[in-house]
């Protein structure tokens, strides 16, 4: 009857948005009393994996198979199914990727589990009914689901809950997990893989320095980076600044582009277009830098500098600096 | 080769959104209705793949007659013909349903939407279609080339992108660069009031979930502004009162 959590690795550690959907199933498991389990794919070391339990995993579901060091949907699908049906699980949890939608749905149509993606809080559980809240519109509107199925799979938003960091549980029990995987996952052929390693994910991060057309070219990209590196933060873009090749095509925030919800977006010399707001209206926290009083950024954001992003950025690195 | 191309029909990206009925439907007054983006792409790729190698391209929506200009612009760029599956889907799982009833209908090479919709923005359509006929599914596709009936697609992974080689049928969730956006030409229009859109029924659906009541986020409290010669304050701000560095 458990509460499955599927959480994600990354090079080898726990990802912090799938500590933070370990402590939201875990909510929901003391509302149901019962118990948490975490599924994890793919080469992991077990120290990493017993940190689930700090979080409120009781235990963890360890599928080593490096064949799933690859993203596979189809592959994930089939041991979420597994292990979902092992655990008698009703509720399943996943944090809010595009591969993560494509498992919950493979695994939803395995299970007729109703499944909502883009939840943004804990579900509202009253007798047989269990409400939830999703993003819809790209942030514009939200909407109130039943979901009505027996089983349920809950794909849920970076901040659906606040994650504790520091949370302090005992270290989760791992146990080896062994689902029947089909060759049809594998057929496909990887012809090459293209990673940035040493930069903070988008989605991951807390904070986000993103620059639009008013830096003016790639030249002057440095002002950013140097802000971003004081912060630790993540950097992204508008979708011209991708366009033009000013940054690579991962970076573009928007409505086509990337989602974030961090807790501190930093936007340096970006307008504010409705469809740039679509990816970032998630965000706790909205800083908005830009030489036009009159940029429609202003009107969604919780700080605002009218003044010129070449001038500004270094006294903010600085600043930034001298916290550390 | 023979394509399938999954379009919605959305408020335009600027749109404002309300809603009636006790908010429980969508204000559609003055609102401008417009072809997923998403699926602009995929269907702007299916028809440059059809003038490539031949085949035909046959778009699907499911959803009310409000929709059919958004089909027959989708024809007048390039489609051959149009199916309308005739409901107002409740949920994701109903719109699979229905679209992958179409499919087992007719043999497709490819599938191919947008990488998620508009307005629901879930993402889950692609994998659902593709779990109930059993087929690989890629998403999000940034380029798509086809040899054959070997694919070679570029994909969007967590952090960077991969370039896989898999064989037809597939279904694919698109999104840029993986065309150009088109308009449809004069010639495109006229031919376009003459091509198969076609009608038909929905089939059976269990419904898995029940949408209820539909809110506006709180309005934003006052943007706090701090003048340009006192930028470092911006800072002490986000830690002491924001909390957020
Ligand atoms: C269907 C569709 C989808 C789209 N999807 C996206 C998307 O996903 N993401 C996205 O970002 N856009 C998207 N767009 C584009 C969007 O509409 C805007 O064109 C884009 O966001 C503008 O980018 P920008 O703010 O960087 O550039 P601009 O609009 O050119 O704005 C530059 C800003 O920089 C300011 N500035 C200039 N110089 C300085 C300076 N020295 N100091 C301070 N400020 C300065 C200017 O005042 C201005 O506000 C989409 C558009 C469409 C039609």
């Amino acid at each position: 009857m458990s509460v499955l959590i599927y959480i994600e690795l990354d090079k080898g550690s726990v990802k912090k948005t799938s500590f933070g959907a370990i402590q939201y199933g875990a909510m929901i498991a003391a509302k149901l009393g019962t118990t948490t389990t975490a599924l994890s794919l793919g080469t992991a070391n077990s120290s990493e994996l017993e940190q689930a339990g700090h979080h409120g995993a009781a235990k963890v579901l360890h599928v080593a198979d490096p064949r799933l060091d690859h993203e596979n949907s189809l592959a994930y699908a089939e041991a979420l199914v597994q292990a979902a049906e092992q655990e008698e699980s009703e509720v399943i949890i996943i944090p809010k990727s595009g591969l993560g939608d494509a498992v919950a749905a493979r695994a939803g149509a395995r299970l007729k589990a109703a499944v909502v993606s883009g939840i943004t809080g804990l579900p509202e559980i009253t007798g047989d009914t269990f409400r939830v809240t999703k993003r819809i519109f790209s942030g514009k509107a939200f909407a109130s689901i039943d979901m009505a199925a027996a089983r349920k799979i809950l794909v849920i938003q970076k901040n659906a809950i606040e994650t504790d960091e520091n949370a302090t549980g005992s270290p989760a029990q791992v146990e080896a997990f062994s689902p029947v995987l089909s060759e049809a996952g594998f057929k496909a052929k990887v012809i090459s893989t293209e990673k940035v390693t040493n930069e903070i994910s988008l989605t991951e991060a807390e904070i986000i320095v993103s620059g639009g057309r008013g830096l003016k070219g790639p030249e002057n990209w440095h002002l950013l980076l140097d802000l971003a590196s004081a912060l630790g933060a993540a950097t992204g873009c508008s979708k011209p600044v991708s366009d033009l090749d000013w940054r690579p095509h991962h970076e573009h925030i928007g409505q086509t582009g990337i989602k974030v919800t961090p807790g501190l977006y930093i936007a340096c010399g970006i307008s504010g277009a409705i469809q740039h707001l679509a990816g970032v209206n998630g965000s706790r926290c909205i800083v908005v830098i830009n030489k036009d009083p009159e940029a429609p950024f202003f009107k969604s954001a919780d700080y605002g500098i009218v003044g010129d992003i070449f001038e500004i950025l270094p006294r903010l690195t600085d600043a930034a600096r001298k916290l550390r | 080769m023979n394509i399938l191309v999954c379009i919605t029909s959305v408020p335009d990206t600027t749109a404002k959104i309300t809603f009636t009925d006790n908010d429980t439907k969508l204000n559609k007054a003055g609102v401008q209705l417009i072809i997923g983006p998403y699926d602009d792409y995929a269907l702007s790729r299916a028809v440059e793949l059809k003038e490539q190698a031949a085949g035909k391209v046959t778009v699907l929506h499911v959803g009310g007659a409000d929709a059919d200009p958004q089909i027959r612009k989708a024809l007048a760029l390039g489609a051959d013909e149009a199916i309308r599956v005739d409901v107002e889907p409740a949920d994701s799982y109903d719109t699979a349903v229905q679209i992958a009833h179409i499919a087992r209908q007719n043999s497709y090479d490819l599938i191919l939407m947008g990488r998620e919709s508009i307005d629901y923005n879930s993402g889950i359509v692609h994998g659902l279609v593709a779990e109930m006929l059993d087929l690989p599914s890629y998403s999000p596709v940034m380029k798509l080339d086809i040899n054959g009936s070997t694919a070679t697609i570029t994909r969007e992974i967590d952090g960077g992108k991969e370039v896989l080689e898999a064989s037809l049928p597939l279904v694919l969730g698109c999104q840029e660069p993986i065309a150009e956006w088109k308009s449809p030409s004069m010639k495109g229009i006229m031919t376009a009031r003459t091509k198969p859109l076609q009608v038909v029924p929905p089939v059976e659906t269990e419904q898995l979930s029940v949408t209820g009541k539909y809110t506006l986020p709180a309005p934003k409290g006052a943007c706090k502004m701090i003048p340009a010669d006192a930028a470092e304050t911006l800072i002490r701000l986000l830690q002491t009162e924001a909390k957020v560095i």
